[in-house]
């Protein structure tokens, strides 16, 4: 059973024009939404105190914002977290009240209009924890960036490495932009799964430049389109069906992860996407168009990967 | 190798197929010993109260009581508590049904985060700058007293950012006031700052050390009050030049665990009445001015009301030897309190003095706003006759052991808190939400798990089948290998690193095989297929997982909590299926195909 048969050639390249349009489309879209609707930061990067209730029934959130109206909660955002049972509360800052003491105040109160609600989890995070958090998830992704840029020029070339920074950046812009439009919250596992997409997307764009290379090499006197070409078709098979078995577990952890891990699966889910479709068009695209050629790729690093082979077998 | 080091891993990854017991810990609190005779009074007291018990054992200075439920655990709690008084702490616990040999070699069984046990995270942030303003407070006075006593006349002196201004009248005293400060105090640095005005600034390692002792000292404070709540295996660590960490699993009220850890404990140096009979005293008849304090042995000493020298005038308190190898602690106090000091031991050379410690202990109850009422818990914690006239500097001795005057200075320390701390981050997770996120994980990972298989087993007939195998023993590894490594824990994060691995395993596999198909599809022979097939993608395998790796080593370097679960089990997954999808399928594949004429390949 196959799902290509990678017999002939198919012209990826043919669809590069509409393929830059789409993507410019949509790392522009995403760059005017991250401008005017902005990330949905979560609690972790803002601080502030959250508490999650959980109810023995469905739970009534006029009710609940009536309760913590009357006790001066008025600012209280009330919303289901999860099931019909669950509710999540995000309290303002009081005058008076140290804002570690806010959620356990709270629960006090809804624990006194309602036996049966119960104290599920509750963060506090001060506003300083969280500016130094949104300024370490920055540079954690730049850094990590970098890494792979040096990394992918030893390893390969500097066109390759570029090729590659710049499809994982697209990946990264798309997925923020994604979660901008939707209003999805962007919290501390959010920015573990956009990282985890940088991994997985990098991964797929270097099986897809491990192949051009071997075919620079084997391959004489073709053009570069055309190598690009035939790299992508054979490993179009181990692409899909990579990213076919990641995406089933993904959806797993989607329908059955809950509430908590619901925004890192999307992340993932959506990220890894966008960054099948990067590695096959934008990585090597940008390579192609930086006029990477076969006398860039003849390094004597063939004799040393055969080294390493009989070593470790 | 291969099975030798899948069965190294699959042996660590054992302990977690056993359950775990409920239990009820017992350590000793201060000044108390847990030993075989305590074991003996623990059975004594269950048996009692009819309250059945798996085990008793006596462990690393602690007795575990392993009891059949969770209901038992409670009530067991509560009559050793009840029983053993306030010299122990009994604290429930979940203790791992690992059998005795495996947890001999070491085996233990994942570590839980705190999200899938549930309990409470606090952060808690130093304040440094009233830790430095203190510093520099202290450092006002005995300025002032030094250049007093060395009769040089200063017009003032002033607090200010960072240092002190010292203000003279003319260049000459400045300039002996300067001299003589410079080689008392070598931890500033002097410099002149105006016309006629000397600043003093703190030296960078006073700083340092300031900022060091003002975190330590709040950590052994933090950590006495943990071991009041009856917490296994709280956390209490430093993170960061100014801050600490606070893990308590298993704690359900947070409200009182942040009171508990906020109140605070002080000392009093205080006069022993000889004057009066202590006999007289126990017998009911207290003589006005003086009140009777129980000693750390619980024998009640008799001491007047007046202190002489209170807690926060503590600057540093250390434990040494003196020139005859005797055990000592030396205690320094700020020159308010050497003045207080000097004044009292003018007059009392060759009396008693003694060190009253205050604890703020939680009664249980609470007041009508819902606060947790304290109650201020005096206890004698050192009698120390005065051998002559001293001020702010002195030593203790005449102490049993090191380890006693240890635990003195470690007491006067945490009597003499300088640096007040601040949450400034707190997570909650309740003990459902923990539950449920176990379920929920396991339900994720079985659930990707099964579809990968499916889905290999289908696409790639028998090799799937070694895929899966491989796949299999990834899991195995993975929980193996995080088993053995002291310190990890498993966070719901950590299980989404571990589905995604499962996803992601494959994919070594994959290239293999579709390497191995391309191979035949140009013509090679099955055997020779296999041969290229793995040799080919070997180094495409090694590149995308080392670049995958680097982002998680990034995410590892830079993030905190959930992150770092994450990134840990991506990277152990990492390795753990290069591993299994090269060379374990690799020795399956060569012990089924090897070595035979193939026609054709079941792939």
């Amino acid at each position: 059973m196959q799902i290509f048969s990678g017999k002939n050639t198919i012209n990826f390249m043919k669809l590069s024009l509409p393929a830059a349009v789409l993507s410019s489309v949509l790392v522009l879209g995403s760059f005017v939404t991250l401008a005017v609707n902005q990330l949905n930061w979560g609690l972790d990067f803002t601080g502030g105190t959250q508490i999650e209730i959980g109810y023995q029934d469905t739970a009534n959130l006029d009710a609940i914002r009536e309760q913590l109206a009357a006790s001066e909660f008025n600012d209280a955002v009330v919303q289901n977290f999860g099931s019909s049972k669950d509710v999540l509360i995000r309290l303002a800052s009081r005058e008076g009240v140290k804002p570690s003491e806010l959620g356990d105040k709270a629960i006090a109160v809804l624990k006194q209009a309602d036996s049966s609600a119960e104290m599920r989890g509750s963060s506090y995070v001060s506003s300083s924890v969280g500016e130094e958090l949104t300024e370490q998830g920055g540079l954690a992704m730049l850094v990590c960036l970098l890494c792979i840029l040096v990394y992918v020029t030893l390893r390969f070339e500097w066109r390759f490495a570029l090729g590659s920074v710049i499809a994982l950046a697209h990946d990264v812009i798309i997925t923020l932009g994604l979660f901008s439009i939707l209003g999805l919250e962007f919290d501390l596992t959010v920015l573990a799964a956009v990282l985890a997409v940088i991994g997985y997307s990098l991964n797929d764009t270097i099986v897809v430049f491990d192949r051009i290379r071997e075919n620079f090499r084997k391959i004489r006197n073709i053009e570069p389109t055309e190598v690009i070409n035939t790299s992508l078709t054979q490993t179009l098979n181990r692409t899909t069906i990579t990213s076919g078995t990641t995406l089933l577990v993904l959806f797993a952890l989607f329908f059955l992860g809950g509430a908590t891990i619901h925004g890192f699966a999307t992340a993932l889910l959506f990220g890894i996407f966008v960054g099948t479709y990067s590695s096959i068009y934008i990585a090597s695209l940008v390579a192609l168009k930086l006029g990477v050629s076969r006398e860039d790729l003849m390094p004597t690093v063939i004799e040393k990967e055969g080294a390493d082979q009989d070593a470790i077998m | 190798m291969v099975i030798l080091v899948i069965g190294l891993c699959a042996l660590y990854a054992s302990p977690n197929l056993y359950g775990e017991d409920h239990a009820v810990q017992i350590s000793a609190g201060r000044n108390a010993v847990v030993d075989a005779q305590l074991v003996e009074r623990v059975k004594k007291e269950l048996t009692q109260s009819n309250i059945e018990s798996k085990s008793i054992v006596l462990e690393n200075e602690q007795i575990l009581v392993r009891v059949k439920d969770a209901d038992t655990q409670l009530i067991a709690r509560e009559k050793l508590g009840e029983a053993l008084g306030e010299n122990y702490y009994v604290a429930m616990n979940l203790a791992a049904d690992t059998p005795r040999w495996l947890s001999a070699l070491g085996g233990e069984p994942l570590k839980l985060g705190l999200d899938l046990r549930g309990g409470v995270h606090f952060l808690m942030e130093v304040d440094m700058k009233s830790a430095l303003e203190k510093t520099i407070k202290d450092s006002d006075n005995d300025f002032r007293t030094a250049l007093r006593t060395e009769d040089i006349r200063y017009r003032t002196v002033k607090q200010v950012e960072g240092g002190l201004e010292i203000y003279f009248r003319d260049q000459d005293t400045l300039e002996k006031a300067e001299t003589f400060l410079k080689n008392r105090n070598r931890d500033f640095i002097f410099s002149e700052k105006a016309d006629l005005v000397l600043f003093a600034a703190m030296s960078e390692q006073k700083l340092l050390e300031t900022r060091d002792y003002a975190v330590k000292q709040n950590i052994t404070i933090i950590r006495n009050r943990v071991n009041q709540l009856g917490v296994t295996e709280p956390i209490v660590q430093k993170q960061g030049p100014d801050r600490i960490v606070v893990q308590l699993p298993g704690i359900q009220d947070t409200a009182k665990a942040k009171e508990i850890l906020n109140a605070t404990a002080t000392l009093e140096y205080r006069e022993v009445d000889i004057e009066h009979d202590i006999s007289d005293a126990i017998a009911g008849r207290i003589p006005p001015g003086s009140e009777l304090l129980p000693d750390q042995n619980g024998v009640p000493q008799l001491l007047k009301k007046n202190i002489i020298v209170e807690g926060n005038h503590i600057i540093d308190a250390t434990s040494g030897v003196d020139q005859n190898g005797m055990p000592k602690v030396s205690i320094k106090l700020d020159s308010k309190g050497g003045a207080k000091m000097l004044a009292f031991t003018k007059r009392a050379v060759g009396k008693p003095m003694a060190v009253v410690f205050i604890e703020y202990k939680a009664t249980g109850e609470r007041d009508e706003a819902d606060k947790l009422i304290f109650e201020a818990k005096r206890t004698v914690i050192s009698v120390a006759r005065i051998n002559g006239v001293f001020g702010n500097q002195f030593e203790t001795t005449g102490l049993d052991s090191p380890k006693e005057a240890q635990n003195l200075a470690l007491l006067l320390r945490a009597g003499a808190l300088i640096a007040p701390i601040q949450i400034i981050e707190e997570r909650t997770v309740g003990p459902s939400l923990g539950k449920e996120n176990i379920k929920l994980g396991k339900e994720a990972i079985v659930a990707g798990f099964i579809l990968v298989l499916a889905f290999m087993m289908v696409y790639y007939k028998k090799f799937g089948f070694v895929a899966n195998i491989a796949l299999a023993l990834n899991l195995v590894m993975m929980i193996g290998i995080m088993s053995m490594i002291p310190g990890a824990t498993l966070t719901l994060p950590g299980m989404a690193g571990i589905v995604l691995t499962v996803g992601m395993a494959v994919d070594a596999n994959v290239l293999i095989f579709e390497r191995i198909r391309e191979e035949i599809a140009e013509g090679r022979s099955p055997q020779q297929a296999i041969h290229f097939g793995y040799d080919s993608a070997f180094s495409t395998i090694l590149d995308a997982n080392i670049t995958t790796f680097i982002a998680g080593l990034i995410l590892f370097a830079i993030g905190t909590g959930p992150i770092k679960g994450f990134s840990i089990t991506l990277m152990i997954g990492i390795a753990t299926s290069m591993f299994t999808a090269i060379i374990v399928t690799r020795t399956i594949v060569n012990a089924w195909w090897g070595g035979k004429r193939l026609t054709n390949l079941s792939i």
